[in-house]
This record gives structure tokens, C-alpha cells and sequence, in this order.
């Protein structure tokens, strides 16, 4: 039998450019980077009203109004207030905690109606919507760590519990009110 | 004169630099992954505002973009505020109704990504969303940074 020579070298490739190659590919990547905002305040336009339909009755009490006027003032039901203030006020309307008659019934039946003013600045809006939001959440945060013990972001969305809170104890109303005309 | 002997040390003075392009590897892979190359070219001016109690938007699928904010006319110069859908400005504001009306065809579950600049009045956004109740897309979001 006869065996086959076998060379003793070993094949290599050159990895000494590697680095260089690297790099130039890291510099094209860093240079065309953006790091997108994807993020923001989600919300839920109402349709268009269908004019042979009467909307539903609501009751004075659990309507919340808030104005935001071409100053960038905020009026919460007609009263001037200053945007820190929203939160609070906004979640003793919903949770109404003495049963005010002036307040909502209940959390269920509040309805946050946000009114705009074509000169209103968007900036004041965006804030005002913050504070609305925040207020909601700090809400289910506080029925969640008291029925659950966990905060309501780590609850699960397809959860039973995340539905309650969300759907039954606390739905956002949020209502874009008609814009004037002109 | 007694001469001083420069004491040099034995060991090499080398950085071991053969791990080097596993590093660079490692950053070229997570800039690779977090990017996303530019999909349209602005053609207005958009400075976010910033919010506190703000959400991601996880399916990228279902989002269109609407800009609105000055348009750039040249370095440094601010005109109109236009409205942006796409690549184009849209100058007809009833317009808005058919273009996304179209895109809610395509993607029932449409979400529109409003992108508005920090120092726009909101008539011309009252517009837009009119428009959008008219097309059908009710899920909306306003585009904010995260607020510091």
C-alpha cells in the first residue's frame, strides 16, 4: 500500500485586513444611524357622528371639560388651572373619592373631554394630554397593586385582570370634542 | 561620571489586539440591528415635543407617517407649515381623506404616526384629524419624545 504524501502546511486566510473591513462597514453604519422615536400618545379619534343618530344622554356630572384656549390656557369645567394641576384634578374627578355631587358617579362613567381652539398651541396640548394619560395610569396602577400586587404594566394584555382594570374599572374616555369653526 | 543605565523592561509593551476585530464585530452587528435606513426624505421640519406617560408602538407593520411642520425651503430657512404624507407634500388638505382611506384599504389595522413640530398651531392639526375621521383611521398617536 502506498500512502499519500501529505503536505504539512496549513491553509490560511490572510485575517489581518479583517479588522480594517470591519471597521469601515461600522463607520458606514454609525454615520447612517438614527435612532427612531417610535414613540408617543396614542389615542382613538371618535367617528363621525351619524347625523340620524342622537348621541347618547350624558350626565352633566360626569363630564370633565377641559379647554385648552389660543393662549395656552387650561380651563378645567370653565375654572383656570395650571397643567401641574391637571393630573391631580382629573383624578379626583374620575376616582371621586368623598362622592362629590359635582363628580363623576363613578370611574367607569367619566368622560375627559378635551376642547381645543384652532390658535392653541400644540405644544400646551401634548402636555395637557400627558397629564390626562398619567393620571389614568397612576389610577390603574393603584387598583392593580391593590388587587394584584403588581404594577398594571407587568400584567399581561390578553390577561383577565388587565381587562378588568382596563376595560371595567378604569376606560379611558378620552373625547375629542368637536372643533369650533373659524 | 558614572553612567546611568536606562533600565527597560524585559516584557513585551504590545496591546494584544487580536481580539480587536471581535469587538468591532460586536458593534458592527448592533448597529447593523438598530438601524433603520431613512424610508422617506423630510421635506419639513419636525422638532418633537416631549411626554411623560407615553407608549412604543411595537408593530412597525401597521404605522403611516404624517409630518407636519415648516417646510425646509433651503439651510437654515423655515416656510409654511406644509402637511407630509409619504415623499410628498400634501397641499390639499381634503385630499388627506383618499390617501389614507387607500392605505386603510391596504392595512386595516392602519395606526397613524402623527409627526408634528413642537411649535405648530393646531387649526391645521384639527384639519388633519378631521380628515382622518373621514378616511376611517381612527388610531392615531402623537409622535413625543420621552421626556428628561
Amino acid at each position: 500500500m502506498l500512502l499519500k504524501k501529505r503536505k504539512r502546511t496549513e491553509p490560511e486566510i490572510p485575517g489581518s485586513s479583517l479588522a480594517d473591513i470591519a471597521f469601515l462597514l461600522l463607520i458606514f453604519f454609525l454615520v447612517t444611524t438614527t435612532i427612531n422615536v417610535d414613540t408617543g400618545i396614542g389615542l382613538t379619534l371618535p367617528p363621525i357622528p351619524d347625523e340620524s343618530i342622537e348621541p347618547p344622554p350624558i350626565k352633566e356630572r360626569n363630564l370633565l371639560k377641559i379647554l385648552v384656549s389660543a393662549q395656552g390656557l387650561v380651563l378645567l369645567d370653565d375654572q383656570p388651572s395650571s397643567i401641574t394641576e391637571v393630573k391631580e384634578k382629573v383624578k379626583t374627578f374620575i376616582k371621586n373619592p368623598d362622592s362629590d355631587p359635582n363628580l363623576s358617579e363613578s370611574p367607569d362613567k367619566a368622560i375627559v373631554s378635551i376642547k381645543t381652539d384652532r390658535r392653541t398651541p400644540y405644544n400646551v396640548y401634548i402636555n395637557m394630554l400627558d397629564e390626562v394619560i398619567g393620571a389614568y395610569n397612576e389610577l390603574r396602577d393603584e387598583a392593580s397593586m391593590a388587587s394584584y400586587g403588581v404594577p398594571f404594566k407587568s400584567l399581561d394584555e390578553t390577561s383577565e385582570e388587565y381587562e378588568r382594570i382596563a376595560k371595567d374599572l378604569y376606560p379611558k374616555k378620552i373625547s375629542i370634542a368637536e372643533p369650533d369653526e373659524g | 561620571m558614572a553612567h546611568f543605565q536606562k533600565k527597560s523592561a524585559k516584557t513585551k509593551q504590545d496591546v494584544p489586539t487580536s481580539a480587536m476585530p471581535d469587538v468591532v464585530f460586536m458593534l458592527l452587528i448592533f448597529f447593523m440591528v438598530t438601524t433603520v435606513l431613512r424610508e422617506v426624505e423630510l421635506k419639513v421640519q419636525v422638532n418633537y415635543s416631549e411626554a411623560e406617560n407615553i407608549e412604543k408602538i411595537e408593530q412597525k407593520r401597521l404605522v403611516s407617517y404624517v409630518y407636519i411642520g415648516p417646510e425646509r425651503i433651503g439651510p437654515g430657512r423655515a416656510g409654511e407649515t406644509k402637511v407630509q404624507i409619504d415623499d410628498a407634500i400634501v397641499d390639499d388638505i381634503q385630499a388627506i381623506r383618499t390617501i389614507m382611506y387607500d392605505k386603510l384599504l391596504e392595512q386595516p389595522r392602519l395606526i397613524v404616526s402623527l409627526r408634528i413640530d413642537k411649535d405648530s398651531d393646531f387649526g391645521l392639526i384639527t384639519d388633519v384629524t378631521q380628515e382622518l375621521r373621514h378616511a376611517g383611521t381612527l388610531r392615531i398617536n402623537y409622535s413625543t419624545k420621552r421626556e428628561i
